[in-house]
């Protein structure tokens, strides 16, 4: 897939408007979280911690960008009335292989995230961007419109967790950064931030602060 | 009183568009309509007018709170020293008790009235709007709601966290959907549960040997562990200002009669409570349903939760026949948390937020069925 992004790099000098606004849109204004609204559910479950939480960023960016650039690849040969069972068996495919690969490799972050590795398959933001652009443009930017979107929703979960497990656990990474002398003044790691309705307040709190820096975002 | 007043009217045009300190006209205006009716006068349209304005409204409301302030400061002492053995009679050592009760329950009420105020000020200058004054009330029920042994920071970000998301972000004061006191005690039990429940919170600066569980804890095995009377009159651990029944009532008899309070959600969320008791008491499965249906009245936050809480005009039902089912619904589910959830003990707290979210649903199927009646009957 690399050779495919050097090539349209080869052929423009730099990435054309519409390529890099493929990249840069869906990081803040059309973020998939925060303004599209989805994905919400793997980003309150698995952003207690931030580890288990880079491993499922990373996982989402490979199923995103290789389903999109499959389908992109088929798109043409695809019946429409049968594409969503197609798109399935292409992200279920995906999601196997990196829920194998987890098992293989990283045996603990597997088992911490147990069910929502599978559940990706029922991320909104990968057929979201399957329906939305794969179907209808050429496999390069395809990918880099895998790229965009699985960034965009990289950086809302890490925030999220980084939020999370630094007032709920006194951890970053698994180490501790609030040093004991703060806990013995009174200091208490806040409970609800291990509870997922915490992490609707963390999101709640970001959309705030996207929403009053980022004025075309605002509603009439 | 006059000469107050003419100092305030003299200070105004310094506050006032062009004025040195136009930037603080909000706080000035927030502080001079506090200490005298405002003598705006409306330009165009007709008005209609009530007696008392808003901040008159909201200052009765704190009145009928004194009493279960006053006697939660004491309790606060008297709970404290017959945990250590001391003064064990209800009216011994009565000043030290009452000193060591203010010195616990006083910074708890400053400090949730300088952070939730700090903020309401903060953000009507910066939004140029006038202040309110709806965090009066919310200001000083929190406090009330809360264990004494609490420390000062929590109450800081729970009412930080309570003003800025229950209300603050629906549009200030009587736009909440939430109860804003309720709310800051629910992210407190939520975020540290230590702090909030247990046996060793309800006493300030306990001996370890005494038992400091509460009514409600107690009532998993099937007795309160209190004696009625001293339930009734509020000698027994538990939130500063939920113990005394008859403080409560005190300040349910003047909401009642200044006519703030609704008497119909009072009634109902009591009267709900009951059936569900009595429910209870019919099945029997375990030892907290056989507790006597009237033990919940006088055990825990419930009668402080119905008459201060579920009144509230903003996030009750609004119109007359929904609000006997908003207290029937907030009695209910507030016995059936207590006995079903021992993890939960204070189940009026869930209720009444519940209650809240509710609300709007109620009103609508009222407003709905009135429709349809006088539709069929034309």
């Amino acid at each position: 897939m690399s050779a495919v992004e050097t090539q349209v790099k080869e052929a423009k000098p730099l990435l054309s408007k519409k390529d890099r606004k493929l990249m840069v849109d869906p990081l803040n204004d059309n973020n998939p979280i925060t303004v599209q609204v989805l994905g919400i559910c793997s980003a309150l479950a698995v952003t207690t911690q931030l580890k288990p939480t880079m491993v499922m960023a990373i996982s989402v960016m490979a199923v995103v960008v290789l389903s999109n650039f499959i389908i992109s690849l088929m798109r043409n040969t695809i019946p429409s009335r049968i594409r969503i069972i197609v798109q399935l068996t292409v992200v279920s495919v995906l999601v196997i292989l990196v829920d194998q690969i987890l098992k293989a490799f990283v045996y603990d972050v597997s088992k911490q995230l147990s069910v929502f590795v599978g559940l990706i398959i029922t991320n909104c933001i990968v057929m979201g961007r399957l329906e939305a652009f794969a179907m209808g443009n050429k496999p390069g930017p395809s990918i880099l419109d895998g790229f965009g979107n699985s960034i965009g929703y990289a950086w809302i979960i890490l925030a999220v967790a980084f939020c999370r497990e630094l007032f709920g656990s006194g951890k970053l990474l698994g180490f501790q950064v609030i040093p004991d002398a703060v806990y013995e003044m009174g200091y208490v790691n806040n409970g609800l931030m291990l509870i997922p309705a915490g992490a609707l307040f963390v999101i709640a709190i970001i959309i705030w602060i996207q929403r009053s820096l980022n004025t075309k975002l605002e509603e009439a | 009183m006059k000469f107050l007043k003419d100092k305030v009217y003299e200070l105004r045009p310094l506050f006032n568009k062009g004025g040195k300190y136009e930037k603080f006209h909000t706080v000035f205006d927030g502080f001079a309509t506090f200490l005298f009716t405002p003598d705006h006068v409306t330009h165009d349209g007709t008005h209609i007018k009530a007696g008392i304005d808003l901040k008159r409204t909201m200052f009765f409301v704190i009145l009928a709170m004194v009493p279960a302030l006053l006697f939660g400061m004491y309790n606060v002492g008297h709970q404290h020293f017959i945990s250590n053995g001391e003064f064990l009679g209800y009216g011994e050592g009565f000043l030290d008790k009452l000193i060591y009760g203010s010195i616990k329950v006083l910074p708890i009420v400053v400090v949730s009235y300088g952070v939730g105020l700090g903020i309401e000020f903060f953000i009507a200058s910066s939004k140029g709007h006038a202040i309110n004054e709806g965090f009066l009330v919310s200001g000083m029920l929190i406090p009330l709601i809360l264990p004494p042994s609490i420390p000062l920071w929590m109450v800081a970000v729970a009412t930080a966290f309570a003003v800025v998301f229950a209300k603050e972000v629906f549009g200030g004061t009587g736009m909440n959907i939430l109860n804003v006191a309720l709310t800051a005690r629910v992210f407190l039990f939520f975020a540290y549960p230590t702090f909030m429940s247990g046996d060793t919170v309800w006493i300030a600066e306990k001996a370890d040997a005494y038992s400091g569980a509460t009514a409600l804890a107690n009532s998993i095995a099937g007795t309160p562990g209190f004696s009625t009377s001293d339930m009734i009159m509020g000698f027994i651990p538990g939130s500063i200002g939920e113990t005394s029944k008859i403080a409560i009532l005190i300040g349910a008899a003047f909401l009642i009669l200044t006519g703030i309070g609704s008497w119909k959600i009072m009634t109902s969320v009591m009267l709900g409570a009951g059936i569900m008791g009595l429910i209870f008491n019919a099945v029997g499965a375990n030892e907290f349903m056989q507790v006597p249906f009237y033990y919940h009245f006088i055990m825990g936050g419930l009668l402080f939760g119905a008459v201060f809480m579920a009144t509230d005009p903003v996030t009750a039902a609004q119109t007359e026949v929904g609000k006997w089912w908003y207290g029937l619904l907030i009695g209910m589910m507030a016995v059936m948390i207590r006995v079903f959830n021992p993890a939960y003990p204070e189940g009026i707290m869930l209720a009444i937020l519940f209650g809240n979210v509710m609300a709007p649903l109620i009103d609508y199927f009222v407003v709905q069925s009135n429709i349809k009646r006088r539709l069929a009957r034309a």
